[in-house]
């Protein structure tokens, strides 16, 4: 890459809960554009370190820059300029697809027509179309979760996060998920992404693994593969966590 | 704007969604003003009384230490004219008040027939009823030993007057009291079920990572809510007018004034259990013991406090309903204006500030 353009950076970014550190003094760059895995098992950290990351977790120490804007100071500006879709289904149920698109856009700052198109091209995206007034829980889980991540682009932010988007999807689904995010990223959204599916991982331009609130490896996936002397991310996966203390 | 309208919007979508909770709003207030208005006994205990001893003799003495003496009253003894009694009403420092005709004795013994007038208060018509039958026993005992020494038999007419509701409907407990109770609800319970299932769902932490500020989130999840009490308020009020035949003696301003306090009070209180629970049967279990129950057994509404035990008064103090419900019987019913129910008015004042400011706080911890 020529210009180099770093949209996510952190400098020994902690988290302690009282005597516990959640996270521990993580240092890691993501570029534009960029799909980013942040991999680790339950309880190494990795939702801390998004929280923070997102504004709604103050850091304990560390420095931490996302989207151009620090988490300290500017939540505001980093809310303003990310997308976020979290592990549970977060869209409103017992609202139709149209209204849950016209509130999260009436949230982010859409104007009426800009609003209106962005509703059209998204429900004809994902032949939605004709269910656009039905009411969300009847849909099955794999469009919500993709309806999920549509919205959560919608106001076209410089990075989303996902936390675990695709918990309980079946593979066609996760496949077909991936698309999208692919997609995304090609428009120029850094796509910051946990997952506990290792074959997902593969499918990152480059991926972290933390444990015990350390990122203990951080490269693309084929270089990761060769260190560790691994076929598989799941290989790389194991041979890191099985040094895990922390058990949920 | 628009992110708050839009959010307004969607809490609207949530209520008119959700069934049971529509006929929770609406259908409640009208069957609880049904029922609850034939289906409330008192019992009294201890309950001041006034006496306005016109005649000062012996007869009149005898009858006032037999009052004196049950268990049912407590004499307010500074009370020297009939003005007085009338202030004491309003103030609701006594609920009964017993006048003796003037030369009671005379006219008792040389004419053989002499008055008494019992006047109650009868915002509360069940205790009123049940107060002058005392009272009425009481004279009657008096009367029946007199006549056992004479031959000729002496006559005290007693004439009660039950004063604010002369007709003892229940209505004039059950509005107050169903008025107190589902502003609570609506309010309190509603809206920290409908933080909390955000919070259980997942989609206050996506609410939260937007863009829209938390204080914003917070303010208009309470909006509907709050127009919701005043539709209900409305209700309650034109049936009770024109249904129950309750006027509103007071000023209807000052109501509504007084009413959109308690409502932001219950509200508070509302978004301070949501701090708290976690869940929304945590939510519903704490607004159902920690705010109905009061209201029902403390508030007055149904059992009067009076009766209680002291521990069991201090309590009620804790619950705004009981001040909220002195307020609306006494300018409902008795016309008192806002001097009358200051006291009851900076309380509602005070806990709804002190709510607030506490969630408010624990709400930025969570953060």
């Amino acid at each position: 890459m020529e210009t180099k353009d770093t949209v996510i950076k952190t400098d020994k970014l902690t988290k302690k809960f009282n005597d516990f550190t959640a996270v521990n003094k993580i240092s890691f760059e993501v570029e534009k554009g960029e799909i980013f895995g942040f991999l680790g098992a339950n309880g190494a950290g990795k939702t801390t370190a998004m929280k923070m990351l997102i504004g709604i977790s103050k850091p304990t120490s560390g420095r931490a820059n996302v989207a151009g804007f620090d988490v300290y100071k500017q939540t505001e500006q980093i809310k303003k300029n990310i997308g976020y879709m979290s592990q549970k289904f977060s869209l409103y149920d017992d609202l139709t697809i149209k209204e849950n698109i016209q509130l999260f856009g009436g949230i982010y700052g859409l104007k009426d027509d800009e609003l209106k198109d962005q509703s059209n091209e998204l429900t004809g995206k994902l032949n939605l179309k004709s269910h656009a007034d039905k009411l969300v829980e009847s849909l099955p889980l794999g469009w919500k979760q993709k309806l999920s991540f549509s919205i959560a682009v919608i106001h076209k932010p410089k990075i989303v996060f996902l936390d675990e988007p695709t918990g309980g999807v079946d593979p066609v689904t996760r496949r077909q998920f991936w698309d999208m995010i692919y997609e995304a990223a090609h428009n120029g959204i850094t796509v910051f992404v946990t997952t506990h599916y290792m074959d997902e991982a593969e499918y990152c331009d480059r991926v972290s693994i933390m444990v015990d609130g350390v990122i203990e490896a951080l490269d693309s996936p084929t270089q990761l593969k060769n260190k560790f002397n691994a076929s598989s991310m799941d290989q790389v996966f194991l041979k890191l966590a099985r040094g895990a203390q922390r058990f949920e | 704007m628009k992110q708050f309208l839009s959010f307004i919007r969607k809490e609207f979508y949530h209520i008119l969604r959700d069934k049971r909770s529509m006929l929770v709003l609406f259908g409640m207030p009208v069957v609880q003003l049904i029922i609850f208005g034939f289906a409330i006994t008192t019992e009294v205990r201890n309950v001041n009384i006034a006496i306005l001893d016109n005649s000062k003799d012996e007869a009149t003495q005898n009858i006032v230490t037999r009052l004196e003496s049950t268990e049912y009253f407590d004499i307010e003894r500074t009370i020297t004219s009939s003005r007085q009694i009338e202030e004491a009403f309003k103030t609701g420092n006594i609920k009964a008040a017993v006048i003796f005709q003037s030369n009671f004795q005379n006219d008792l013994l040389h004419n053989n027939k002499a008055q008494i007038q019992i006047i109650a208060d009868a915002t509360d018509p069940n205790q009123a009823t049940a107060l002058t039958n005392y009272v009425s026993a009481v004279i009657m005992d008096y009367q029946n030993e007199l006549n056992a020494q004479n031959e000729i038999p002496h006559n005290i007419s007693t004439e009660v007057k039950m004063l604010y509701n002369p007709q003892l409907k229940g209505a004039y407990t059950s509005v107050p009291g169903v008025m107190g109770l589902i502003l609570l609800l609506i309010s309190a319970m509603m809206t920290s079920i409908s933080v909390v299932r955000e919070k259980e769902f997942g989609t206050m932490e996506v609410l939260l990572v937007s863009p829209m500020k938390p204080w914003l989130v917070i303010i208009s999840k309470t909006i509907p809510y709050f127009i919701l009490s005043i539709i209900n308020v409305l209700t309650i009020l034109l049936m009770s007018v024109f249904v129950l035949g309750m006027p509103i003696q007071g000023s209807f301003f000052l109501l509504m004034i007084l009413t959109i306090l308690y409502i932001l009070c219950a509200l508070s209180l509302g978004l301070l259990i949501s701090t708290i629970a976690n869940s929304q049967l945590a939510a519903m279990l704490i607004s159902l013991v920690g705010l109905m129950l009061p209201v029902v057994m403390l508030s007055g509404y149904a059992f009067p406090i009076a009766n209680m035990p002291f521990l069991l008064r201090l309590l009620a103090n804790l619950s705004p309903a009981k001040w909220y419900i002195i307020i609306v019987k006494n300018v409902m019913i008795k016309g008192v204006g806002l001097f009358g129910v200051i006291q009851e008015a900076l309380v509602l004042l005070l806990m709804t500030t002190t709510f607030f400011a506490v969630s408010i706080k624990r709400f930025k911890i969570r953060l």
